[in-house]
């Protein structure tokens, strides 16, 4: 079972990265949806790097969200943040309703076309998932495992360094994880205002109704997602494994 | 310091000094210092010159308006009671709605129809720390389900009542508004449809799905594993790879096209929002199945109840507070991803954000992203207000 | 030898402690036992500052606990509690090396003394020092948090209700290794509990706390021989306190001198094990073995009865 699912994985990722580096090659396999002559594999750009320049733009917003996510979430669990701590919960709720769509569009206006906009609002959108995990992990440590810490003089940057994050950090993953996914499909909507990725191959096929461009952006941005999800959750069972939670 | 004589007795007669009212009520003071109060735009599309609010309005004027916003500030440094300081934002975001009106009649010379005033990014931010303060005051005074629900359809008379008296006709948004009145009406329930639509058919379906996969785990990860990769398809990838297979559908059987199955438009958007819709509907009726406690179950198999009345009385009620939680997910979701529908000629709100980013119209982005949002935004506090209900009568 | 003197804590209206004074004599294990909301936990966290107090002060060794910051003092003074509190993603051996650890003990003394610790709790460092609290049974994971608040070789050990969450054959267990443990490192326990079996047992001077106040705090026999207070007796118990006095005295303390007819008692036994013995087998008096030098020794069911009243 276990070697069926590594073999798909790397099966997966031998699929993308071939299909990156020699697009012509499967040309025959995306001819059929192609009509009165068009290109089967889009042309207009070096596919490889655009994969590139967009899974660098999720990781970037994804870097960004990580490290001020978790800090305001260590901020408003400590006593002198406290007071911003139901604010936060109930913003991060009414912020996971804002679609990423808006959150673009909203961007637009305020820093102009091209990469800047997507990278915001990837890193807008992408801060609650993280945020919000990191306020739960460190709110539910096991209270007798605090007391303890605290009992044995433990000071609170001691505290929180060697007890909380660690014990946090599967959810902490987790939310990283699902901001990952989220990021990596909204990051196509990104080339409707000019950001270099993905969503170019699409738009140009929904442009001049070429299916086969539609569907390469499209498998190559599900790809991505699928095996950043799993990597993900390799290194989430790994730190479970460490942090010893079930 | 010098005035390190004068503090203590200021402390001992103020209370504390409010953390968060501090932080909003220095953002806000720059924001309306430092940033453009309005935007004078000679038409829809040029770039627009800043103006600070006391070039708008006479200083008498802009010292009415802005009353409000110092009382507000006053109660938000130093009065604790929530319901005080939610009164106090919320006349002060009336204050700076009147002000942004009147500032734009200001500035609107008489008959003409082409200049643009819109907000700046002092409004923006002002109208930000607002909305924090008052959530906040909210998020405090832990209203209800049906304290809550009032509470928006309340505010939401009030604006949509607002809009309509014509105060704010002058204000960009507005004059967008009313070029493409009667389009925004029908691309509103376009959004709606397609958002409510799609969710009712993945109801339909994944609820019989979910208790499959509960009652034989073997089908379990295949189904939810299925699921989850289409859920990782980029939303316009999506739509416009199922254009090609409807497209054909249509081509075939022309009494489907007559229904309105095509390859371009609402159909593909329809099917796609169906299959996002799928996972979280699925996977919260087998996660709501399976916290079933096992002892209902058992007592209600060991009073006789068949399978099927096993379901139907124990099972689904009880695990339905969490399907409403998927429910919840996927009208949010689709709220969202309908605005990409309008890529493909599906329409709803999407056709004015990307026909605006097209134009670099950012009034038409406007007047399709605030509506998507405060669609998603009032869809999110209904169904919590439900599920919190269905939580409590269970209990 | 630790001092508190008039000791209280407020939270708002509410005293939860009020005005406790009392002399934790040196090498002695002591027991603050009350029912919940007593104040009894209270009091046990403002010894170690846990719970900083709103009135009074704690003297260590004569010093002022408030003349260090909080988290040194408490380096020094090991804290175990009810579940343990182990941290889950670390070994045993980590686990018991953190406080050492936050001192900046040198490793090899470090894992010497986890070594020591492990031996001198039963667990075998070869199998234990690598397993994660998880793989522990119950038992095992009070242990271990008992030996982690021994680690750094504190003066003072507080344990608040520590064998609360075991069942009572793992308990009584606990409870022994604790006496044993106390008198290996002469460590001052103080320990809290709700269970007056558990303080009778346990204690040399037993506290008892009612509404945040030290209603008593005597030797066990005192409690029940002369009760200061009705709710004392009551937590003692009406019914069988002739019983619980027998429990307090081992067969050795009294034992006459030559040998009698009837079952062998061990010397370590109480007399109340002693007087069920007899009852069970019917006879009027027992022998007692193991006494020390080895000589010939027993008791009577009448010179049992001598030690079940006050006075």
């Amino acid at each position: 079972m276990m070697r069926t699912a590594t073999l798909l994985r790397l099966l997966a990722l031998a699929l993308l990265v071939s299909f990156l580096i020699v697009p012509q090659k499967f040309a025959p396999v995306f001819a059929p949806l192609t009509q009165y002559g068009a290109p089967p594999i889009y042309d207009q750009g070096n596919l490889l790097g655009l994969a590139i320049a967009h899974l660098g733009t999720v990781l970037l917003a994804a870097a960004l969200s990580t490290v001020v996510a978790v800090g305001l979430g260590i901020l408003v669990t400590r006593p002198a943040g406290r007071e911003f701590l139901p604010l936060s919960r109930t913003l991060v709720n009414i912020g996971q309703t804002f679609p990423p769509v808006a959150v673009l569009a909203v961007t637009v206006p305020l820093v102009g076309f091209g990469e800047k906009p997507t990278l915001i609002a990837l890193f807008a959108y992408g801060l609650l998932p993280i945020f919000e995990n990191t306020i739960v992990a460190l709110q539910t440590t096991p209270k007798a495992v605090m007391e303890a810490a605290n009992g044995m003089g433990m000071s609170a940057g001691q505290r929180l360094v060697s007890v909380e994050l660690p014990l946090a950090m599967p959810l902490i993953l987790e939310g990283i994880r699902l901001s990952l996914v989220i990021n990596v499909g909204t990051a196509t909507i990104g080339s409707t205002v000019a950001a270099k990725g993905l969503g170019e191959v699409i738009i140009a096929g929904l442009l001049s109704n070429n299916t086969a461009f539609v569907l390469q952006g499209g498998l190559v941005t599900a790809l991505m997602a699928v095996l950043l999800y799993d990597a993900m959750v390799g290194l989430e069972r790994r730190v479970c494994r460490a942090v010893q939670v079930e | 310091m010098t005035s390190g004589a004068i503090n203590p007795p200021a402390e001992r007669a103020w209370p504390r000094l409010d953390r968060l009212g501090t932080l909003l009520v220095a953002a806000g003071a720059a924001a309306l210092a430092g940033l453009p109060f309005v935007v004078v735009k000679a038409n829809r599309l040029v770039p627009g010159e800043p103006r600070a609010l006391t070039e708008v309005l006479p200083p008498t004027g802009s010292a009415a308006c802005l009353a409000p916003l110092v009382v507000l500030s006053l109660v938000a440094l130093f009065v604790a009671r929530p319901r005080l300081r939610l009164a106090a934002a919320l006349a002060a975001l009336v204050g700076l709605s009147v002000t942004l009106a009147l500032a734009a009649d200001a500035l609107t010379p008489p008959h003409n129809r082409v200049v643009r005033i819109a907000a700046g990014g002092g409004f923006w931010v002002v109208l930000v720390c607002l909305g924090l303060l008052a959530t906040d005051a909210i998020t405090r005074l832990r209203p209800g389900p049906g304290r809550r629900v009032l509470f928006l359809a309340g505010a939401l008379t009030f604006v949509v009542a607002a809009l309509a008296s014509g105060f704010f006709d002058h204000l960009s948004v507005m004059r967008e508004y009313q070029v493409n009145a009667e389009r925004f009406g029908r691309e509103l329930r376009q959004h709606v449809l397609l958002a409510l639509g799609s969710l009712l058919a993945a109801v339909v379906a994944g609820a019989p799905l979910g208790v499959l996969c509960h009652r034989i785990p073997r089908i379990r990860e295949g189904i939810l594993g299925t699921l989850n990769v289409i859920q990782t398809v980029p939303a316009i990838a999506l739509f416009g790879i199922l254009m090609a297979p409807l497209g054909a559908l249509a081509a075939a059987w022309p009494l489907l096209e007559r229904i309105g199955v095509r390859g371009i438009g609402a159909a593909p958007a329809a099917v796609a929002l169906f299959l996002y819709s799928l996972l979280p509907i699925v996977a919260n009726t087998v996660l709501g199945l399976k916290r079933v406690s096992r002892a209902a179950v058992e007592a209600a198999r060991g009073m006789g109840m068949m399978p099927r009345q096993v379901l139907w009385r124990i099972e689904l009620p009880l695990a339905l507070p969490v399907i409403l939680t998927g429910i919840r997910v996927v009208l949010v979701q689709n709220i969202g991803m309908v605005t990409v529908a309008a890529l493909i000629g599906g329409g709803g709100l999407g056709t004015f954000v990307f026909q605006g980013i097209g134009q670099t119209a950012i009034d038409l982005v406007l007047l399709g992203a605030i509506p998507i949002v405060v669609l998603a935004f009032c869809a999110a506090v209904l169904l919590d207000a439900l599920v919190e209900v269905m939580d409590r009568v269970k209990q | 030898m630790i001092t508190i003197e008039n000791l209280s804590k407020r939270y708002g209206d509410n005293t939860v402690v009020d005005d406790v004074s009392m002399q934790i004599e040196k090498n002695s294990i002591t027991v603050i036992v009350g029912t919940s909301g007593s104040g009894k936990s209270t009091l046990l966290r403002m010894i170690n500052r846990l719970v900083e107090p709103s009135a009074g002060r704690v003297l260590l060794e004569g010093r002022d606990t408030r003349s260090e910051p909080a988290h040194l003092l408490r380096r020094r003074i090991g804290y175990a509690i009810q579940g343990h509190g182990l941290f889950p993603h670390r070994t045993v051996a980590e686990n018991i090396a953190t406080v050492p650890r936050l001192l900046g003990w040198a490793p090899e003394r470090v894992k010497a003394r986890v070594e020591e610790l492990l031996h001198v709790f039963q667990l075998d460092p070869a199998k234990y020092s690598a397993a994660f609290p998880h793989e522990l049974s119950g038992g095992q994971q009070q242990r271990v948090g008992v030996a982690r608040a021994l680690a750094a070789e504190p003066q003072v050990l507080l344990m608040d209700e520590p064998f609360g969450a075991l069942d009572p054959i793992i308990r009584a267990k606990a409870q022994e290794d604790l006496l044993d443990i106390q008198r290996r490192f002469g460590t001052t326990v103080v320990l809290v509990t709700h269970d007056m079996d558990e303080a009778f047992h346990l204690g040399d001077r037993v506290a008892v706390m009612s509404g945040g106040r030290l209603l008593q705090y005597d030797e066990p026999a005192q409690l029940l021989t002369h009760p200061a207070d009705p709710f004392v007796s009551r937590m003692t118990g009406l019914g069988d306190r002739a019983l619980r006095l027998l429990s307090l005295t081992s067969a050795a303390a009294v034992a006459l001198p030559g040998a009698a007819p009837g079952p062998k008692l061990q010397a370590s036994a109480s007399l109340r094990e002693a007087l069920s013995e007899m009852l069970w087998s019917g006879s009027q008096s027992c022998e007692v073995i193991g006494i020390e030098g080895g000589a010939p020794a027993h008791l009577t069911v009448d010179a049992i009865l001598e030690h079940a009243r006050p006075g």
